[in-house]
């Protein structure tokens, strides 16, 4: 089955590409930000909904599907990725992006991460991380800042938060990057290169939660926020990559430390889809088989 | 009977027994002789006890049978294992001198000592030829042809070279000729005259099962490897790329369940294969694939459990798990195959009952049907019935939504796949209205909960799930699953022949309960017999709670399958009693 993905005879506006159900997100949720990025860059591709599907878990941010025109799933809590590599490895034609927050993705989804990763899927990860559980009420997650208050942390988390940047990296990942939902425009436009990748993408969105998480708010990120563009010409260098990363967490320990934004790595290679299609040609792949001939191999 | 001939090769893993029992059976169906193995082995990878079994007939044979009547003994241990079973009139073909052991007397036993090892090592200098020798002996000493077991030596070795497959000629070449020079034969068992070979195919359990899939138009495969199941796979990988499918390697089980949801999703006839510990893992994603109904068959090879258990050996204990597990009011269907042609054919039925219902199919079968081998007639494809699901072809007005869970009669909605104009839609696991909203209220949750369970509820009338034989009076029935009615169905033809009145059930689907199949049998004989290889009685449990019927328990959970004589003595018992008005 032939499809265009990216249909440049579709020119829907972004606020075509939503659906008419209203979303329940709190007011002030970064997640609208989100929404409307993954919108402009559907509209700047000219995306064909129809062709498009949106895969995601359980939490706040996997609602998002639902709010939107293209095909959407709304899985299970912390299965979005297989849910979405089983849709890739079956219709490589279409395209199709994760819309998860950073519990589903790093905690209990964590296992799947490294094997799409390094695979190298032509899948587009967005992580919608606001650094708390929301859904369920006020517990720390696995980016959340050492010391942080939960419901189930009274004391202040004894966690170190991990860095989804650096693991990424270590894991495969072709593309790399993180957005801030305070900038719609920039965020659009690394979404919108995460789809154009070829293989697998990823990008962690920084979605403050007004709600539940009252210490990394937009004005907490806003001042720190800075450009990687202009200082990160080579984007294939993976150490220079892992250095920028890793200083992405550096604000927890040290308040005035900047948050880096932008592609932090992006280099092309193979995906696995292009292998599984190289193989079916080798093998003679045939969508009319004889059915009665394989028998006949298993002849006594 | 002379034309009815059990050969049970015992050795040690990795001495070629279970090589040894595959020739034997591939000479037979070369030989247009009626074939069934059995095997069991243990879960080392070299060493423990293991045996291959082969069943040779002039009729079709419904089972392994009871015991063997020749024993081919590679070592100590498969002796000692066995030797309670050497009565008078049977068999023993051992290693001796140069082999481990010496037998003791057993009155009425026809003892051939042939030295194995020996002509392995000092004739042939290569002790793993030991088993190709004793294969010679055996085709000598019963009149195997020959040419038959060379061919089906040559083909399995020519791709490691002529000269590889000379050295086994030789080796077998060997083993007859001790037996012409220093035998005499003293028994009175022959292999069943031969006949023009059948138009047939020989298949694994688990072979049949890759085959039915790909015949239904399985097109992704995803899973995680785990005995029994992963063969499935292993016969799958380069027939799926052939038919432009895919056979991937998931990181978990829930990783390879999360990927056939989503191939689903995407429209794609897909399967994955499991034994025990991985179906649990599966539960919350049959539960998505039930909530968000998409066609998916989950196959279930059984082992011995809980936890780890026993992972190479035959048990039914997964009744309650396929029928029960997932969490909430998840309505799936579950099936049981009870021999290898089954497992083909019922496999086909699996993906047609997914796909036409919109619901995940559990197909259970076990250890000891998965490695049977039987010669099976080559299927039709033109005459095997393939349904897929309805796509909807979006024709909706520009604004209107698609109603992918409309509420119909059937229940069954039109169903979107991507690609397709106007059938957009966000499936989820959270309750929803027609449209796929996400939905809580009183009248949606109970109007969906109805719709996806009215689905499956007429399936008993739908589709035939069950098979009767047997008188139509009888004194007593029969109802059994899994490989357990291939047992049944020999021990009734027993019954039978020694004037029994009896009859037996066979159902092939297990949920929904074919409830009126089972009280309509029931009514029709005076005592039911369940025998399952489960301790708890698992379907004797559903009937139970399901019917009126108070069925006769009869458990075996040891690890390996009832054998008929069994069946047999315990229905002779129930007759007696019911004789005698107890």
């Amino acid at each position: 089955m032939e499809l265009t993905v990216l249909n440049n005879n579709v020119q829907l506006k972004p606020k075509e590409y939503r659906s008419t159900i209203e979303p329940t997100w709190c007011p002030g949720c970064g997640d609208f930000a989100v929404t409307a990025a993954i919108c402009n860059a559907f509209s700047s591709l000219g995306v064909n909904p129809d062709n498009a599907v949106l895969v995601s878990g359980i939490g706040c941010s996997s609602r998002l599907p639902l709010w939107m025109r293209s095909f959407g799933f709304h899985s299970c809590h912390g299965r979005a990725v297989p849910v979405a590599v089983g849709m890739k490895l079956s219709r490589p034609e279409l395209l199709i992006a994760i819309t998860i927050g950073d519990g589903d993705a790093y905690s209990i989804g964590g296992g799947h991460l490294p094997h799409a990763a390094r695979r190298n899927i032509d899948l587009t990860l967005i992580v919608m991380d606001n650094q708390i559980y929301a859904l369920t009420k006020k517990q720390v997650s696995p980016t959340s800042r050492e010391g942080m208050k939960g419901s189930l942390t009274p004391f202040g988390t004894l966690d170190s938060p991990m860095n989804p940047l650096t693991l990424m990296l270590t894991y495969g990942a072709t593309f790399v990057a993180q957005a801030f939902a305070g900038n719609p425009k920039v965020t659009g436009d690394i979404i919108k290169q995460a789809i154009e990748h070829k293989g697998f993408s990823f990008i962690n969105i920084i979605s403050p939660c007004p709600t539940f998480n009252t210490i990394d708010t937009f004005e907490y990120y806003r001042p720190r926020i800075y450009s990687i563009e202009d200082l990160h010409a080579d984007k294939t260098d993976r150490i220079n990559a892992y250095e920028l990363a890793e200083s992405s967490l550096d604000h927890t320990k040290n308040p005035e430390a900047k948050v880096p934004v932008g592609v932090f790595y992006k280099v092309d290679k193979p995906t696995y889809d292009s292998k599984v299609a190289v193989l079916k040609v080798k093998y003679k792949g045939t969508d009319t088989p004889d059915l009665k001939a394989i028998y006949n191999r298993f002849r006594a | 009977m002379p034309n009815d001939l059990i050969i049970r090769i015992a050795g040690e893993g990795g001495e070629g027994v279970i090589s040894s029992g595959d020739f034997l059976m591939q000479a037979a169906a070369r030989l247009g002789v009626e074939v069934v193995t059995f095997k069991t082995f243990p879960s080392e990878i070299k060493g423990g006890y293991a045996l291959s079994q082969v069943r040779v007939s002039e009729e079709p044979i419904l089972s392994q049978g009871d015991s063997f009547n020749i024993l081919v003994a590679f070592n100590g241990e498969a002796y000692a294992v066995n030797k309670k079973s050497l009565t008078p009139g049977t068999v023993l073909v051992y290693d001796y001198p140069g082999g481990d052991f010496e037998p003791e007397e057993h009155p009425g036993v026809h003892k051939y000592p042939v030295p194995m090892s020996k002509i392995a090592k000092d004739v042939l200098t290569s002790y793993i030829s030991k088993n190709m020798v004793a294969l010679g002996a055996v085709a000598e000493l019963f009149g195997i042809g020959m040419e038959s077991l060379k061919s089906s030596i040559h083909d399995k070795f020519i791709k490691k070279g002529m000269e590889m497959v000379e050295t086994n000629y030789k080796a077998i070449d060997a083993g007859a000729d001790y037996v012409r020079k220093n035998l005499k034969k003293t028994d009175p068992f022959m292999f069943p005259t031969t006949r023009p070979r059948k138009d047939t195919i020989i298949l694994e359990g688990n072979q049949a099962v890759a085959l039915g899939a790909l015949t239904a138009g399985c097109r992704f495969f995803s899973c995680y490897p785990i005995t029994p199941a992963t063969s499935i796979a292993n016969y799958l990988t380069e027939l799926m790329l052939q038919v432009n499918g895919y056979v991937y390697q998931a990181e978990d089980e829930i990783a390879s369940i999360g990927n056939c949801v989503g191939a689903s999703f995407a429209g794609v006839k897909t399967m994955t294969a499991t034994s025990g510990p991985g179906l649990d893992l599966m539960s919350e994603l049959i539960g998505l694939a039930v909530m968000a109904e998409l066609p998916l068959v989950i196959v279930d090879v059984q082992r011995g459990g809980p936890s780890t258990g026993m992972p190479t050996k035959h048990d039914q204990s997964d009744l309650f798990a396929a029928c029960f597990g997932s969490h909430g009011d998840t309505p799936k269907i579950v099936l049981a195959s009870s021999d290898v042609e089954e497992n083909f054919y019922m496999t086909i039925e699996a993906f047609n009952l997914a796909e036409q219902y919109q619901t995940p199919v559990i197909l259970l079968t076990d250890a000891s049907l998965a490695i049977r081998v039987e010669a099976i007639p080559t299927p039709d494809p033109s005459k095997i019935k393939i349904v897929n699901r309805t796509v909807y072809q979006g024709s909706i007005e520009e604004g209107e939504k698609f109603q992918r869970y409309k509420v119909t009669e059937s229940g069954v909605s039109p169903i979107g796949v991507p690609g397709t104009f106007g059938a957009a839609y966000a499936a989820t696991g959270l309750e929803h209205s027609e449209d796929s909203g996400p939905r809580t209220n009183p009248e949606t949750r109970t109007m969906m909960t109805e719709k996806r369970w009215r689905k499956i509820a007429n399936l008993e009338n739908e589709w035939k799930p069950v098979e009767r034989e047997g008188d139509s009076d009888a004194d007593v029935g029969i109802i059994s699953w899994g490989l357990t009615q291939s047992v049944v169905k020999e021990a009734v033809q027993r019954l039978r022949a020694k004037g029994l009145k009896v009859a037996a059930l066979y159902p092939k689907m297990l949920w929904p309960l074919p409830v009126k199949a089972i009280e309509s049998f029931s009514a029709s004989v005076n005592k039911v017999l369940v025998p399952e290889a489960n301790y708890q009685g698992q379907l004797a449990e559903l009937i139970s709670a399901k019917t009126s019927v108070k069925p006769v328990k009869f458990n075996v959970f040891r690890g390996e399958p009832f054998i008929p004589a069994e069946i047999v003595k315990k229905v002779e018992e129930l007759y007696e009693l019911e004789k005698a008005g107890v």
